[in-house]
């Protein structure tokens, strides 16, 4: 099974664009903790992501896409960052997530990745054809 | 949440380093297992009520340890009277649990690896004890992930511990040339363990295709405590590329899907970036390619074509040669068949499919009449070909397989009858 790990910091809605970690200590107990998640072998990638101020929203209603440079007023919370790991359940992806280094404040979201077989049988026929509706090359 | 299944996932993570230490301190496999049980019954017990502590890990420890005192004292007093004993036990003989833990415990994994897949027990005893010691598994997940039955699976460890026992077979990492062997059989248990997952179908257990996860992270974590060994990183890589089809390989009707006909689309791009990385870290280590290192090389000719025309097979008929001198066999014969056949034409191709026609091993296995068929329809030689296509028909398992073979067979030209 597959989770993803997502960061909800705190006040990252508000930071600078060009903010940067810069607690040397923190940035350590996280290097560790991304070691013992490889270690035991559950983890498949991680990235930590720029704040919404130095980020784009396209919204969608009623046609065209519309583009609104962050930040975003009325977002309380924003991602951060994420790990993906392969648990072998939802506990164990709990677990881990119990265990990172995360200060006061900040939060992670655990969300399971769907897999192919979640869905209905119309469904996956669909994403089956996909490469009949391009039209094969 | 149920309090359980929370444990459960702790015991998934703590309990192959807490026996791997215990195995170090008391040298005996059996016993450091007691201990390590001991300790878990010690949490289902506590665990839900008091809550999951901040430090599994030592908590553990800390209950196997007085248990493991106790076993120490018990049994000397057995052979000694006098109680001065006893304080002569605790300060020099008693192993050290405290530091146990503080010690790095990569070492300790890395030897419990290598004993638990040791060569003087038989491959299904080794299988059961890495699931046992290594990757947190019950024995009744083991007998579930196995379709065996649970006594069978209970006996298969307690013989397996015996033997080690018995052949008193040292804790240690093997050096020297004796490394590359007891290597190969750790390797040789994961992918046996990964190959069960990948056979599973849709309908079996969730237990058994999630064997495949299970092996990949066995890889992943010898990976990390072997990183100079290239075929350790060549099994990761063939086992990461060989996952990213899983959800190519079923059709709509549950039928297998060969991999010339998957919809690419479908394929994990995170682990086949992921295999590649490994396959590179692998070939980076300089020396020869070793037999996973040339499998997953080959795995890799096909993860890179974003469709099957697009297949390098000249590239896949070179390594299909490289494994051929290193691992000779009538399958890898026939699999380099196919690929020159693709690379340098049917003729080619043929050449050397039928210097393995008559091959005892390969009697009853529809993949040879199978692919003499296709080099044969594409020289036009179709009154063989249709044979053929007929052979592998009557050979196969698979259903679907069976009626594509007798579509093919009907599908070549009919010619004069000799």
């Amino acid at each position: 099974m597959r989770f993803m790990m997502l960061v909800i910091p705190k006040d990252y809605e508000k930071a600078a664009p060009d903010a940067v970690p810069d607690d040397a200590k923190l940035v350590e107990k996280m290097m560790t903790y991304n070691e013992d998640l490889a270690k035991a072998g559950v983890l498949l990638s991680l990235d930590g992501l720029k704040p919404p101020s130095a980020g784009v929203r396209v919204s969608f209603t009623g046609g065209t896409p519309k583009v609104t440079d962050g930040p975003f007023a009325e977002a309380k919370e924003c991602v951060g960052g994420y790990w993906m790991i392969q648990v072998k359940s939802k506990e164990e992806a709990i677990e881990w997530a119990k265990r990172a280094p995360m200060p006061d404040g900040e939060t992670i979201e655990v969300r399971q990745v769907h897999e192919m077989s979640d869905f209905p049988p119309d469904v996956q026929a669909a994403a089956a054809g996909f490469e009949e509706l391009m039209g094969k090359k | 949440m149920e309090p359980n299944a929370a444990i459960d996932a702790v015991w998934k993570i703590e309990s192959a380093k807490l026996i791997a230490a215990l195995v170090r301190l008391t040298r005996d496999v059996g016993l450091a297992e007691d201990l390590a049980q001991d300790a878990l019954v010690a949490a289902l017990e506590q665990w839900p009520a008091e809550g999951i502590p901040r430090n599994p890990a030592a908590w553990l420890m800390a209950i196997a340890k007085r248990r493991g005192i106790d076993h120490f004292r018990h049994h000397t007093l057995a052979g000694h009277k006098h109680e001065q004993l006893v304080h002569e036990v605790e300060t020099h003989h008693v192993p050290d649990f405290d530091a146990a833990l503080e010690d790095d415990v990569g070492d300790d994994l890395l030897r419990l690896m290598f004993t638990a897949c040791h060569p003087v027990l038989p491959t299904e005893a080794r299988v059961a004890l890495t699931l046992k010691l290594l990757a947190g598994f019950t024995t009744p997940e083991i007998a579930r992930a196995f379709l065996a039955p649970e006594p069978t699976i209970q006996q298969r460890i307690v013989r397996a511990k015996r033997t080690l026992a018995e052949k008193k077979v040292p804790y240690e990492v093997p050096a020297g040339p004796e490394l590359a062997v007891r290597l190969a059989s750790v390797l040789e248990v994961i992918y046996l363990i990964f190959n069960e997952g990948y056979s599973a179908t849709a309908g079996d257990d969730w237990m058994r295709p999630a064997l495949c996860e299970d092996a990949q992270r066995l890889g992943r974590v010898l990976a990390g405590l072997a990183p100079m060994e290239p075929e350790v990183h060549g099994l990761v890589a063939l086992m990461d590329i060989q996952a990213s089809r899983a959800a190519a390989r079923i059709g709509p009707k549950g039928e297998p899907v060969l991999l010339l006909d998957q919809n690419r689309r479908r394929w994990n791009r995170l682990l086949i970036q992921r295999g590649l990385a490994a396959l590179e870290r692998a070939e980076r280590l300089g020396r020869e390619r070793g037999p996973y290192t040339l499998q997953a090389a080959i795995a890799a000719c096909h993860a890179r074509a974003s469709e099957a025309s697009q297949t390098d097979w000249t590239r896949i008929a070179g390594l299909y040669d490289e494994l051929a001198r290193l691992r000779p066999s009538p399958v890898v014969e026939l699999n380099r068949a196919v690929a020159h056949g693709m690379a340098f034409g049917p003729s080619a191709g043929l050449v050397i499919a039928d210097r393995v026609a008559h091959e005892p091993m390969l009697k009853s296995y529809p993949y040879l009449p199978g692919v003499r068929a296709d080099l044969l329809f594409k020289l036009k030689r179709f009154d063989e070909a249709r044979q053929e296509f007929l052979r592998a028909a009557s050979l196969t398992q698979n259903e679907s397989q069976k009626k594509l073979l007798l579509q093919k067979a009907a599908a070549a030209p009919g010619t004069t009858d000799p």
